[in-house]
């Protein structure tokens, strides 16, 4: 079973075993907030669906765990380590929008970059590093397209690029922004298999969406995010229509409690 | 056949021209290495803006009686480096800071230029290029900075793709992109320099961007556009020296139309991308299939 969250008191306690601790983070640019005060520890093991409309700062949480960004105050530790000292911890799928797919280089390539970070400057990948990468590349059957120029994949199999790339660094803690958006039912449900397979290796997974239809069966814990942490528990706490419509404000139309309807992309993959 | 063989070997029997072959050899090289990044990344206009900033340093040079390939060369990075401070801190947009930079330091050029009273032509194959008056020392000087550029980003190759591909990831896997986009900014200063007497200020751009961006319709790895953008980058200048010699025209000119034309061919037969060429059918799932699917 997993303990309610309960922010102050437990900080202390969870410090040790807690896979992603974020304290009181505030972040934005340019004087633009984007995120108040956010506070939450995600047990390892653990899958967390980061939730919340577009422009929620979900990404900003993310890139603020990852130390891509630098936050006002607060402060965030991997596995009880500083950012600085954790980067080899952290595994991270950016969305694949943000990604230039006419770049000239192969699938192969792509997920080689994952181990460029542990590489170091001035060495080639050995064989240790060429066995992973095939090895990341079999699990999101990706082997039969390693040659390809990324810019040849459908969105699914984009999607699973990135995601052997961040296998590929061999993370304990694994960051995915959006990874099932414009997917469509089956793939969102291999990819959720995946997931809990990751889970049960020890790997703890914070996966951001504002895709309500996925998130009762296979999260652990769910942060509702709008800028401040709206809520953070179990789905079935988190997911009412209340506290949803508090963070979604306009953006959904709820049907009964648990079942939430999501209007935008209808993956057609 | 003896013919064919008198007429192209005739050219390279004088020495100008065996040192103009060696000079566009290596300006190739550089030009295809810095250039493959600055196809991709989309820094045509910095290339460009370097090789014009350059002229501030030529002119110094000149009038002060230094080393011209150095003043070209300082003038150069000092530039590029300024441009990639300028858009990091100022919140400028990079083709603002390019745009505001080059042109003070060419229009610098200009005004000490001015006050000299002799417009020599050593000063004007800088601005328009004359591969075939290349000296011994010049030579030496192209290939200390060719080895070093090729040098470098043979070390640093895998942070520059992973730099060039994913800034973002890049950084957050620990890899140094502050020093890499700097050194970037100053590989393409140098590339542009060493280009500069092959072909001339006004059409360095030419050299680091057109055989890139045409074997880039070719090939799909940085480092096989880099390889072919080399021995089309050579080719074009074979050719145009050939051109330059028997039809009495100018060669960095010469050179850069025949890559004009290899691009052009590349644009219309490419297998992949080319405009006369028929595709394979598009991959289900892609955005052309997302953009038609019922909007509900």
């Amino acid at each position: 079973m997993v303990k309610p969250f309960q922010p102050q008191t437990t900080a202390a306690i969870d410090n040790e075993e807690a896979a992603i601790q974020v304290e009181s983070v505030w972040a934005g640019y340019d004087g633009h907030t984007a995120l108040e005060d956010v506070s939450f520890a995600a047990p390892r093991s653990n899958i967390v669906g980061l939730m919340g409309p577009n422009g929620s700062g979900k990404s900003t949480l993310l890139k603020v765990i990852l130390g891509m960004h630098r936050p006002w105050q607060g402060r965030v530790r991997i596995l009880g380590r500083e950012i600085a000292s954790a980067r080899r911890l952290l595994g991270y799928t950016p969305q694949t929008e943000s990604v230039d797919w006419q770049f000239p280089v192969t699938v192969k390539d792509v997920v080689m970059m994952g181990r460029y970070g542990r590489l170091g400057p001035l060495r080639r990948p050995t064989g240790v590093d060429r066995e992973v990468v095939a090895r990341c590349l079999e699990r999101l059957q990706l082997t039969g397209l390693a040659n390809r120029q990324i810019g040849e994949l459908s969105g699914g199999q984009q999607r699973r690029v990135l995601i052997a790339r961040a296998l590929a660094q061999e993370p304990e803690v694994l960051l995915l922004d959006e990874p099932m958006a414009g997917l469509d039912a089956a793939i969102q449900h291999e990819l959720m298999t995946l997931f809990e397979g990751l889970r049960d290796e020890g790997k703890t997974l914070l996966v951001a969406t504002h895709d309500l239809s996925c998130t009762t069966g296979c999260f652990n814990r769910v942060l509702l995010l709008n800028k401040r942490r709206v809520a953070y528990d179990e789905p079935a706490k988190v997911c009412t229509e209340e506290l949803l419509n508090e963070a979604f404000k306009s953006h959904l139309i709820l049907l009964p409690v648990g079942k939430a309807y999501y209007e935008e992309h209808h993956g057609h993959d | 056949m003896i013919d064919l063989w008198n007429w192209l070997s005739e050219p390279f029997q004088y020495e100008f021209m065996q040192r103009a072959l060696l000079t566009v050899l290596m300006v190739s090289a550089v030009s295809a290495v810095i250039g493959a990044f600055v196809v991709i990344k989309g820094l045509a206009f910095i290339g460009d803006a370097l090789a014009h900033a350059s002229f501030a340093g030529v002119a110094a040079a000149f009038v002060l009686g230094g080393s011209i390939y150095l003043g070209a060369m300082i003038a150069a990075v000092a530039t590029a480096l300024a441009i990639g401070f300028v858009e990091r801190r100022a919140r400028i947009s990079l083709d603002t800071a390019i745009g505001i930079l080059f042109v003070g330091a060419f229009a610098l050029g200009i005004v000490i230029v001015s006050r000299q009273s002799n417009y020599t032509v050593d000063l004007f194959s800088f601005v328009f290029g004359n591969v075939l008056g290349v000296g011994w020392g010049d030579l030496l000087l192209i290939g200390i900075m060719t080895s070093a550029i090729i040098a470098i980003v043979a070390a640093f190759y895998k942070e520059m793709l992973f730099y060039a591909y994913d800034p973002e990831m890049a950084a957050a896997s620990g890899i140094p992109v502050s020093a890499i986009h700097y050194g970037l900014l100053a590989l393409i200063a140098v590339a542009a320099v060493v280009a500069l007497k092959a072909v001339g200020i006004v059409l360095v751009v030419a050299m680091l961007v057109t055989p890139a961006a045409t074997a880039g319709l070719l090939v799909r790895r940085l480092h096989q556009i880099m390889l072919l953008g080399a021995l089309l980058g050579f080719i074009s200048s074979v050719i145009g020296l050939y051109v330059s010699y028997y039809a009495s025209v100018a060669s960095g000119a010469s050179i850069v139309l025949v890559a004009t034309c290899l691009f052009g061919l590349a644009l219309l037969f490419s297998p992949r991308r080319g405009l006369l060429v028929r595709r394979r059918p598009e991959i289900p799932g892609t955005a052309k299939s997302e953009a038609i699917a019922p909007s509900r």
